[in-house]
């Protein structure tokens, strides 16, 4: 067999990718700032509305997700 | 060679099936020279043939017409194709004819609806199509996928049926077989509505895609996900454009489908929702109308069918060498499957809309024209569920499968066909990110737009990219929706579960109704009918005989014993003869007295 990938493996480059990660945020906020906005609606001009607004989207989305499985979930063999 | 797909030839949907009977016949090498031919030489065929109505065939009072070429067929046609090449690359080892014959009929099907010019063959090559995916979902070989396959056949057959309704009724109230705008507004444009929106998935009817795609087999899923729901954007954006209900329809088709999917452990059904979801967007921008949203609609059905076949490939491959498909099961797959791990990430890019990747340059089309007409509750919408991409397809796929937890297996990348299928759909995921021009031009309507503006990429940058960080930060903290071994209730629950409880409710009550009669008719009224047939006579006899008896004996005993005499020389049938003869004489007599006198 072909040796493994274990990049992942050492907690080290998680937490390096994560502050790459972190960083490549902050600086698409700032530069948000200085970009020439031609927009339809009022709020897309708001810098960090569409940040904001993704962010919320998927709390919010795994959140109703989580009260719709309360409804819904069965075991996996209901229909048998 | 060319004067079979010339003008006089046959046409393309005839080409693709008639070669679905041919490959059983065709034995080792050559059977994959030829189903690897066909597509070419068909998109080939596509590409030269001139604008306008081919191959028209008189049929009773009307004309069938199997191909109709404008910009609109084109473009589906050339979609249909080249996924058709992918996904036979994709299946090149399975061996199953099966399979194969299936495929390429269903293929034919869908470039017959694609190629259709009036109604008739229109409904006929629906109907082909239905019949030959079915044998996709069959040929996974599972009780599960045959019980799957009888319910997405049957929802079908609704759908076909309703369709065919709607068309007879058409064409009788209109006197035209034309295959054009028709907009809601009789009976008859709603039973074509619903016969399209049964086969676009329109949510409540979605539930067969979710419930059969998962069972069918690893190839057939690749053929399954790019012609059903996409041929039915076709015929809904030539029939009902610009009709408002399908905003609405859209943008919710877009959003109940992405909770299923994050809540779904098979990730084949992860994908199928998501392809609901993808169907919704189109469904929007057939809505809205305009010229920019149908150029949306048409490019992402272009994009949305390479990007969707690349990761059900990419779980497909999964599937075919792990023997799993659930998430619970997954995870940490990078390891060992890193080309594998590479593409899935391509297409979960491309589907998330992420810059430089098909989505982005397709998807960025329908919202504009949103944006445009000023429609913002459809766009929030829309975007809403931009964002939920993202969660459940651009990030859940790739991280279950391939990172997520260790699941401890160890597999190798796939064989090589699977690697270059997945390979050229990934290319091309990539290239029509950074080639949209080229899309553009193919477009049904001239193209002013451009995708990469500095505002818009940051835009869909900051969304995607924060909502990645909210999928970050729930992992971290352990609020994200925990993997677990379950099914989720779906619409299908009511004929599934309903199915169920209509049969044991008729059988209860045909089953009783039967048992009731038999007891009623076959013990009670015939035993009785028995009884008075036996003893009717005795009575009769003993009712007549008793007063004169009595009257000639004083003694009662005697009397008695006469009528016991009587009674049981009746019940034997010990009668004296010659008084029944004489009886019947006397009858006759009178009988013959009275007709002649």
């Amino acid at each position: 067999m072909k040796k493994e990938l274990k990049i992942f493996d050492k907690p080290e480059t998680v937490t390096r990718f994560l502050l790459v990660f972190y960083g490549s945020l902050l600086g698409l906020l700032m530069v948000d700032f200085f970009i020439q906005k031609h927009a339809d609606f009022p709020w897309e001009e708001v810098p960090g509305f569409f940040a904001a607004y993704g962010f919320i989207s998927c709390v919010a989305f795994i959140f109703i997700a989580k009260g719709i499985r309360l409804i819904v979930k069965r075991k996996e063999d209901y229909y048998d | 060679m060319i004067s079979l797909f010339g003008e006089t030839g046959l046409p393309p949907s005839v080409v693709f099936m008639g070669g679905a009977f041919l490959i059983p016949l065709i034995k080792g090498r050559w059977k994959s020279v030829f189903m690897l031919l066909l597509p070419l030489l068909t998109l080939y065929m596509v590409f030269t043939i001139p604008e306008g109505n081919q191959w028209v065939i008189s049929f009773l009072d009307h004309d069938l017409i199997l191909g109709r070429i404008d910009r609109l067929s084109r473009i589906f046609s050339y979609i249909f194709l080249l996924i058709s090449f992918i996904a036979v690359i994709f299946s090149l080892k399975i061996e199953d004819d099966l399979q194969y014959a299936a495929g390429f009929a269903y293929a034919g099907g869908a470039l017959g609806v694609t190629f259709a010019g009036d109604l008739f063959s229109l409904y006929i090559f629906w109907e082909i199509m239905a019949i030959a995916s079915t044998f996709l979902i069959i040929a996974g070989r599972t009780q599960a996928a045959r019980s799957a396959a009888f319910r997405y056949i049957m929802v079908h057959i609704f759908g076909g049926l309703s369709l065919l309704a709607g068309i007879v009724l058409y064409v009788q109230n209109h006197g035209t077989t034309e295959f054009s705008y028709i907009g809601l507004s009789g009976i008859d444009s709603w039973l074509i509505f619903l016969g399209i929106a049964v086969n676009a998935a329109i949510p409540p009817l979605h539930p067969w895609l979710s419930d059969a795609y998962p069972e069918a087999t690893v190839t057939g899923a690749v053929f399954l996900s790019a012609f059903t729901t996409k041929s039915a954007v076709y015929v809904m954006a030539r029939t009902f454009p610009g009709t408002e209900l399908l905003i609405w329809i859209g943008a919710l088709m877009t959003i109940i489908p992405i909770f299923y999917a994050e809540m779904e452990n098979d990730i084949r059904r992860v994908l199928a929702y998501s392809l609901i979801n993808q169907v919704g967007f189109m469904m929007c921008g057939i809505g809205i109308g305009t010229q920019l949203a149908l150029n949306g609609t048409v490019s992402h059905a272009f994009c949305h069918i390479l990007y969707k076949a690349l990761l059900f490939m990419s779980a497909g491959a999964v599937l075919h060498m792990t023997g799993k498909s659930r998430c619970t099961d997954l995870g940490g797959l990078y390891k060992t499957m890193p080309l594998t791990c590479m593409f899935c990430i391509i297409g979960a890019a491309s589907i998330s809309a992420f810059p430089l990747f098909s989505g982005f340059v397709s998807k960025s089309m329908i919202l504009s024209a949103a944006a445009h007409d000023k429609m913002a509750i459809v766009w929030l919408l829309l975007l809403f569920s931009s964002a939920g991409v993202t969660q459940h397809a651009g990030i859940k796929v790739p991280f279950f499968l391939f990172f997520g937890h260790d699941s401890g297996i160890r597999v190798k990348e796939p064989p090589v066909h699977m690697m270059i299928a997945m390979g050229i759909a990934a290319f091309l995921c990539i290239f029509l990110g950074v080639r949209y021009d080229l899309l553009y031009s193919i477009l049904p309507y001239e193209v002013d737009y451009l995708p990469y503006t500095e505002a818009h990429v940051m835009g869909q940058l900051q969304l995607l990219l924060f909502g990645a960080l909210a999928f970050c930060l729930m992992v971290l903290s352990g609020y994200y929706l925990s993997e677990i071994r379950a099914i989720n209730l779906d619409t299908d629950w009511f004929y599934r579960k309903g199915g169920r409880f209509f049969h044991q409710t008729v059988s209860r009550l045909l089953n009783g109704m039967n048992a009731w009669f038999h007891h009623v008719f076959a013990e009670k009224l015939a035993a009785g009918a028995a009884k008075f047939a036996a003893q009717a006579p005795v009575l009769l006899v003993l009712f007549i005989a008793t007063p004169i008896i009595r009257r000639k004996r004083e003694d009662l005993a005697a009397a008695n014993r006469k009528a016991e005499s009587i009674r049981s020389a009746m019940i034997t049938l010990s009668v004296p003869i010659g008084i029944s003869a004489a009886a019947a004489a006397l009858f006759f007599t009178m009988l013959f007295l009275f007709m002649h006198l």
